[in-house]
């Protein structure tokens, strides 16, 4: 199967994943920056589909999208005060802050020139049908105690959240 | 117009990356730089699937231990925000400094 427009949707999704991440970043609004990351998620799932990984793109839009961004929603309207509207959003040391980004940046896209022979361009043919199944496989046979721990580490972390977010146990 | 490799893949993924430091070095707000965490490790996610496409399905089956990671430590981060909130009245990380000397 032969996809066709592959560039063209490639550099739509990544520019508006990157859109999405400036405006998460920049917005005074923590709503807004909610908003643009959902926008950088969704743009993230569709560059997985193109990569022919459905499951994974899937698993992005529900538990992302769909869960944690939910659960951002309600913090922010919990705790949203007018006051961090007004006050100044970003920190003193915010030059220093960019600049080692900025370096750090520059420090992965020599790498990426530098390493350039060292990875095939072309992927092997993953079978895109079969995908889920694949990894349902992988997930209870090779991965199998990676995947209980998981499951232990999220118990760990509901009832965390629940000690810490209520007001007396 | 020239194929997508996968370096194309690893450079984005790299912006988010850098946009995701960025906002956690910069910001106030601490839902932002929680934010900003999701941001790096969808940025991880991205790298893993990138190479998954060449290496097998390995990659895949880690993003989504990945995604298990953000989903507990949103969960978490956002129980102490409240718990601290309800303390100091502020969310701002300049401010939360009751353990510094």
């Amino acid at each position: 199967m032969n996809p066709v427009a592959t560039p063209f949707f490639f550099y739509l999704l990544s520019t508006l994943a990157i859109l999405g991440g400036v405006m998460v970043i920049v917005r005074r609004n923590a709503v807004h920056s909610a908003i643009a990351l959902i926008v950088t998620l969704l743009s993230v799932a569709g560059l997985y589909l193109m990569l022919y990984a459905p499951f994974v793109a899937g698993v992005q839009i529900i538990v992302y999208a769909g869960g944690i961004m939910v659960l951002f929603l309600f913090v922010i309207m919990l705790v949203n005060i007018d006051r961090s509207m007004k006050e100044r959003a970003f920190n003193k040391q915010w030059w220093i802050a960019i600049a080692a980004a900025v370096a750090l940046g520059a420090l992965f896209v020599s790498v990426f020139v530098k390493s350039k022979g060292l990875f095939p361009e072309r992927g092997l043919p993953l079978a895109e049908e079969s995908n889920t199944q694949q990894i349902g496989l992988y997930l209870y046979g090779n991965y199998m105690f990676a995947f209980e721990i998981a499951s232990l580490l999220l118990l760990v972390a509901i009832i965390g959240a629940v000690v810490m977010a209520k007001k007396r146990i | 117009m020239v194929p997508i490799t996968t370096t194309h893949y690893l450079v984005v993924a790299a912006a988010l990356f850098v946009l995701g430091v960025i906002g956690v070095l910069t910001r106030r707000n601490v839902v932002i730089v929680l934010m900003s965490i999701e941001l790096i490790l969808n940025a991880v996610n991205l790298n893993l699937v990138a190479f998954s496409r060449m290496w097998g399905l390995h990659g895949q089956v880690f993003a989504i231990f990945v995604v298990v990671d953000a989903a507990a430590e949103a969960a978490v981060g956002l129980g102490i925000l409240i718990a601290f909130f309800r303390n100091k009245e502020t969310i701002n990380v300049d401010e939360i400094d009751l353990l510094k000397w």
